[in-house]
């Protein structure tokens, strides 16, 4: 085991596909020599040359609707979008090309690529640099939505999305990026579709991914000490959706609280406790809770942003009521 | 030389005014120097942590906001980019707001909700500063649609630079505005990087003007540390616009001082380029053009106290209230 920060596990995952697969290249924009403002792509230029590492202009619409149609070539692109704000202009390439093409053409055009992007508040970059957008690709059909927390997800995770014959969104968070976490030096693969229990526990069920795993890590640490056993389970995958392990874990707590950073109304928490509601209803000690942003654009002052995510003492609170 | 060097056309306009009134040069040249002092100071307190998230100084760019919005009147809209510290002054900002908005405070132009990169000025008829590269090309194109619509002499001028004219909207705004002919002047900002691509590794053609005609309307190359060039060629595209013939394309050749934001060192930049374009500073380019020294003298005191006395206002303002945010947050 080596210990790694997510960005370099991601790094890592990006070189040792590169390496193995010469059908898979990396585009997007200031990603070559830059190595990426988050220096995720930093080096691959240098050994896998501008053909493979592509700094494309500025132009998003066009470089994700050319990765479908490369991917529909034959080969394995993994795009590069700084902000998950910037996914909205190529939002027809993502919704109405790669999630279709498979389904559309009787299974004969396959979509096998990756869009890395990165997600989140934390850094006052206001408004259009700072949201969480996942809930638009979770609500459309055919494409698939991975939200890694740790080193080892991360590295896990992209090594499958690549692998992945789908189409994958692969969402990113900026406050990530510099923590760190043990990674095997071996290669591994985290397959899509399987949340993680991170911390096992009996009287109440936090659902969370990303950053927010993070944060209810922390309430559970703290609440632990009160004596309030705290399960969290990481859901890595948003999609496919890894019902069976959510589905046991709020039959065991009886209690479910769903943590997101994103704005409650039309997240991804509503979906969630619905499915737990109609599939196991007759477990719950009382009604599914979601701790989750608020209905706002972010701000950019410090302060008001950090009263729209939530907190660990807002996780805190949630779960002391619930239980 | 690499093609990036300044214009050698630069050199024989030097000190020619060119028919320009020194009113007109004063007040391009407090549009320069103020601008040049705000980002300067922009940037200590941003190393001081008064100011946070993305800071991009329009530093070496100063004299194309000041020349074309010079050319255009108070009721004339601009739409600026991640990059419009300096539209904003140009087009008459409030030095106290902005510096407040920058730090974050409740009585800067956007409560402290928007920050550097997204300053609106709704008296300055300034449509706002953007986040996404290319949004404002169209949202100009629209406001220009808007005077159209109300039957009033108006133009919009909108920046953006050469990573945003790759964006499918700069071509579809470009052809609309022409096809409609609407009071749109397009300020393409050429500094050469889009973060660190250079022009020539994004575009096929690097003659960016050459855009103009391929959809009908001029298209423009000039030299963007010229304030004086860009204000003439601005002012004509204006009355072009006003006489309802249509839209204008002007690129204006420029080149950023430094990184592409503050925490970029900016090293994938031709330090030799950069010399060269440095030597040719707009701020200094603009100054040998007015006769009246004493006078740029007075421009720059005045500058320099209004800016610091904006600094003292956004230090003493207060924090935006977080229960008003809390209570005014929108239900929708
Ligand atoms: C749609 C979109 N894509 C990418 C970015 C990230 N980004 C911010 S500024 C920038 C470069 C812009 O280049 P250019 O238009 O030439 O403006 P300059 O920074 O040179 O003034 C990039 C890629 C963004 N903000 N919006």
């Amino acid at each position: 085991m080596a210990e790694m920060m997510y960005r370099e596990a991601l790094n890592r995952a990006l070189f040792e596909e590169m390496r193995k697969d010469p059908l898979v290249f990396v585009l997007g924009e200031n990603i070559g020599e830059r190595g990426g403002s988050y220096k995720v792509t930093e080096g691959l230029i240098k050994e896998f040359g501008a053909e493979r590492v592509i700094d494309t202009p500025l132009a998003e619409a066009t470089f994700t609707g050319a990765a479908v149609g490369a991917a529909l070539a034959g080969t394995r692109p993994v795009v590069d979008i700084l902000f998950v704000d910037f996914t909205t202009v190529p939002m027809d390439a993502i919704v109405n090309q790669a999630a279709k093409y498979e389904f559309m053409s009787g299974g004969q055009g396959q979509v096998p690529m990756v869009l890395r992007t990165q997600g989140g508040a934390g850094n006052s970059l206001a408004a259009q640099h700072s949201q969480s957008l996942e809930a638009l690709f979770y609500h459309i059909p055919g494409l698939k939505l991975v939200m890694p927390s740790s080193p080892y997800d991360a590295y896990g995770l992209l090594v499958s999305a690549i692998r992945d014959d789908q189409p994958t969104i692969f969402i990113e968070h900026k406050l990530l990026y510099m923590t760190k976490g043990e990674v095997p030096e071996e290669e591994y693969v985290v397959p899509l579709g399987e949340a993680d229990v991170k911390k096992e526990g009996s009287d109440v069920t936090l659902l969370t991914y990303s950053y927010m795993t993070l944060k209810c890590l922390e309430a559970a640490e703290l609440l632990e000490k009160e004596g309030i056993s705290v399960e969290v389970v990481d859901l890595r995958t948003l999609k496919p959706l890894d019902e069976e392990t959510i589905l046991a874990s709020a039959r065991k707590t009886g209690r479910v609280i769903i943590v997101h950073e994103a704005c409650k109304r039309g997240g991804i928490g509503g979906d969630i406790a619905a499915m737990i509601m109609e599939e196991a209803y007759d477990d719950l000690d009382g009604p599914v809770m979601r701790v989750c942003g608020l209905d706002t654009p972010i701000p950019y002052n410090l302060e008001l942003e950090k009263v729209c995510i939530p907190t660990t003492e807002d996780i805190v609170e949630a779960i002391i009521k619930i239980t | 030389m690499s093609k990036k060097s300044p214009p050698k056309s630069a050199a024989k306009s030097k000190t020619s005014s060119r028919g320009v009134t020194e009113k007109i040069l004063l007040q391009m040249y407090r549009s320069v120097y103020a601008t040049r002092q705000f980002e300067l100071k922009c940037m200590d307190l941003y190393r001081q942590g008064l100011v946070r998230g993305y800071l991009h100084p329009y530093l070496g760019e100063e004299a194309i906001a000041a020349g074309a919005c010079a050319a255009i009147g108070h009721d004339d809209f601009i739409v600026s980019t991640h990059r419009g510290h300096g539209h904003c002054i140009s087009k008459g900002a409030d030095l106290k707001l902005m510096v407040a908005e920058i730090m974050g405070r409740a009585t800067g132009y956007c409560k402290g909700r928007g920050g550097s990169m997204h300053i609106f000025s709704k008296e300055n008829h300034n449509l706002g500063a953007n986040g996404i590269v290319g949004a404002g090309i169209p949202i100009a194109t629209g406001a220009a649609m808007g005077i159209k619509v109300r039957k009033e002499k108006r133009v919009v001028l909108v920046f953006f630079s050469d990573g945003a004219a790759n964006q499918g909207v700069f071509g579809e705004s470009m052809n609309f505005a022409a096809a409609f002919e609407l009071p749109v002047i397009f300020m393409l900002e050429n500094n050469h990087y889009a973060v660190s691509t250079p022009v020539e590794c994004s575009f096929g053609n690097c003659d960016l003007a050459c855009k103009g005609p391929a959809f009908g309307m001029p298209g423009i190359c000039i030299d963007g540390n010229d304030a004086v060039e860009v204000y003439l060629t601005t002012k004509s595209a204006v009355e072009r616009a006003l006489n309802g013939e249509g839209p204008t394309l002007i690129e204006a050749k420029t080149y950023r001082h430094g990184g592409h934001h503050l925490n970029d060192p900016g090293d994938y930049m031709d330090q030799k380029v950069l010399a060269e374009w440095k030597a040719r500073d707009p701020l200094d380019i603009l100054r040998g053009k007015i006769r009246g020294k004493k006078k740029v003298k007075e421009v720059e005191d005045q500058a320099e106290l209004e800016l610091s006395e904006a600094i003292e206002f956004a230090k003493n303002s207060p924090q935006p209230s977080v229960d008003e945010f809390l209570t005014s947050i929108p239900n929708f």
